[in-house]
């Protein structure tokens, strides 16, 4: 178990190794959601959420894995669980608030392929954390995701106004962009040291 | 196609039939993945014993064959034999006579980026680390990447003191990073220019390892003369 | 649906450019921009995908009537995560250091949209053997794009291409390409070239359809 504080984790999840930003995980939705600051904000918020639940219930499978000595099946099921989480927050949101389910959309399902979270429960068993490091790195990775997602979506409504070349339209811009705030993250380098 | 193709069609999938799909491909699924889990565990296992084997000789120069020693707080350091049980783990190497040469120790910590995994050799009669190497680094390519391969950064290593102190329970000196150039004591390390953070974290790795293991390891020297 | 029935080559070409997964279809970006810093990593991750393209193609296609419309999703994805582990012990057993630097990034190809994308669109609906080559198509465009990545990153960004360094010493890296930037960036180049291709294309054909029309009257 890493002797990190849980400020470090924090931090380091949410800034100095952002998930989107340097890890490029997520990528899917920060390209697709982003257009609309509040789609962007609930998206991340039901991100961080499903993070949250993933991030537990990896800490238990791996160690049930561990206890029966079957590693091979780690992928299988933290993707299996993943996907029941997903569907639940969808039946939750569904009933909680029919207006957020519309806005979300078709992209409350692709959650699940949201490279972000399988990404959060690998590593997190890489790196070994206990179960409370766990939580503070599911809700830093969530922070630092809506984060992104946030930013991303404050630009782009403002570029909707700009005059921009025809070629750059769409998906290259958005990635000019990501890199952009890619490299003013970087600055947060050193932070959680 | 007929009313009745049409209609076959329209009509639910029985509970069987998705049953019988999860289960049958779930049976697939599980045995494929069990006959190349098997079919190549042994490879696994012995690429990463050359690995380790590999860096244990480079952190310890003279040593030409290893051995595992496990640590526990109560009975001190016992050979190993076969896999272990999470315990931690150090690494003796002997040189060609069979004479322990010193330990390889694997040690980590925060670095710049996030975190550095490296493993040192500790010489027993020199009283110092004759050499490291970064096992996993995340640091910041072309700068703090450094730390793995600039030849200056690894001239610090060939004979970093940690030799013990009067109370033989820490270090004399702890291991201090300085700036480039500022060396004067054989337990300071000259840090690079440009990846000073990197080079204390590296500092800090070894030091808080040393600070834990030498006056341990001094203390239950016989332990070690059983060995192979 | 009565589309003209592609050729062999067609539905392995269509992989390659018209429909090339990443820079057409902008799909299973993750892995793209994160292991392709430099050629060889580009490369190895690359193959895995088509490795584990191909083959969930097969099986999907070959048990398609076997696996009723409900549960599809679930199984496909049962079936994708089975190929990736597979992959990921194979990589393991064949070199230690390529599995350290691809890291967490071979088991995420499960989440990569265009494996579950394909078998969903195409292997659930056609014979093996065309699901075969589709599958071949798009992981060798894949494989294509992710070199172009992996080496215009490695080049500028280390000076060197597979390790071999290309450039005397008074080349001074472009450090940020190898950054999560620099892939960024590069990713955003490639579709601007695509794009403006695009336009070339769509404007050549206005002026010949225009020309054509003038003669017409």
């Amino acid at each position: 178990m890493p002797e990190e504080s849980l400020w470090t984790i924090f931090i380091n999840a949410s800034l100095v190794n952002n998930f989107v930003l340097a890890y490029f995980l997520g990528i899917c939705p920060f390209l697709g959601v982003s257009a609309k600051l509040e789609t962007a904000s609930r998206m991340g918020g039901a991100v961080t959420f499903v993070m949250l639940v993933s991030s537990i219930c990896a800490f238990g499978i791996q160690a049930l894995l561990v206890a029966i000595d079957a590693p091979y099946l780690k992928l299988i099921s933290f993707i299996a669980v993943i996907a029941s989480t997903v569907q639940l927050v969808e039946m939750f949101i569904k009933k909680m608030s029919p207006a957020l389910f519309r806005a979300l959309g078709i992209f409350l399902p692709l959650i699940t392929t949201n490279c972000a979270i399988l990404g959060l429960a690998l590593f997190q068993t890489n790196k070994g954390y206990s179960f409370v490091q766990c939580i503070v790195y599911a809700l830093g990775a969530g922070a630092g995701f809506t984060l992104a997602l946030v930013l991303m979506a404050g630009l782009r409504e403002k570029l909707e106004l700009a005059e921009v070349p025809d070629v750059t339209k769409g998906t290259a811009m958005a990635l000019m962009l990501a890199g952009l705030l890619s490299v003013t993250f970087m600055g947060f380098g050193g932070l959680g040291g | 196609m007929t009313g009745t193709e049409l209609e076959a069609q329209a009509a639910p999938t029985s509970a069987w039939h998705m049953y019988r799909a999860m289960v049958g491909v779930g049976l697939f699924c599980g045995l494929l993945i069990v006959t190349v889990f098997q079919a190549t565990l042994p490879i696994i296992e012995q690429n990463k014993a050359e690995a380790l084997q590999r860096a244990i000789f480079r952190v310890l120069p003279e040593a030409t064959a290893s051995s595992t020693f496990s640590y526990d707080e109560s009975k001190g350091f016992e050979l190993l034999e076969g896999r272990s049980d999470g315990q931690e783990l150090l690494y003796a190497g002997y040189d060609d006579d069979g004479a322990l040469v010193g330990l390889a120790i694997e040690a980590q910590g925060m670095g710049y980026q996030d975190v550095i995994a490296l493993i040192y050799g500790y010489s027993f009669s020199d009283d110092a680390i004759t050499g490291i190497q970064v096992l996993e680094s995340k640091e910041t390519p072309g700068l703090g990447d450094k730390i793995e391969s600039d030849p200056d950064f690894l001239e610090n290593f060939k004979r970093l003191d940690v030799s013990l102190g009067d109370h033989a329970s820490k270090l004399a000196n702890e291991i201090v990073p300085v700036k480039n150039g500022e060396k004067t004591h054989p337990w300071e390390i000259d840090g690079i220019t440009g990846a000073t953070i990197s080079s204390v974290a590296i500092a800090n790795i070894l030091n808080g390892s040393a600070q834990h293991w030498v006056p341990r390891i001094e203390s239950r020297l016989t332990d070690f003369q059983g060995g192979e | 649906m009565a589309t003209a029935t592609k050729s062999s080559t067609d539905e392995f070409m269509k992989g390659l450019w018209k429909e090339n997964p990443v820079f057409v279809q902008v799909l299973g970006m993750c892995p793209v921009l994160a292991v392709s810093n430099t050629a060889l990593n580009a490369l190895a991750m690359g193959l895995a995908t088509l490795f584990v393209l191909v083959m969930s193609n097969i099986v999907v296609s070959s048990l398609r009537s076997f696996i009723p419309k409900e549960v599809r999703i679930a199984t496909y994805i049962l079936i994708i995560a089975t190929f990736v582990t597979v992959v990921d012990y194979a990589i393991q057993a064949i070199s230690l250091d390529l599995y350290k630097a691809l890291g967490a990034f071979i088991s995420l190809i499960v989440v990569n949209c265009l494996i579950l994308g394909r078998a969903e669109a195409f292997a659930s609906k056609n014979t093996v053997a065309r699901s075969a080559l589709d599958g071949l198509g798009m992981g060798t465009g894949f494989v294509v794009a992710l070199f172009c990545l992996g080496a215009v990153r490695e080049i500028m960004g280390s000076g060197s291409l597979f390790g071999v360094q290309l450039f005397h010493d008074a080349f001074q890296d472009w450090v940020v390409m190898v950054l999560p930037s620099g892939g960024f960036f590069t990713l955003a180049g490639w579709l601007l070239l695509f794009n403006w291709l695009k336009q070339r294309k769509a404007h050549r054909e206005d002026r010949a359809t225009l020309a054509l029309s003038k003669e017409v009257v």
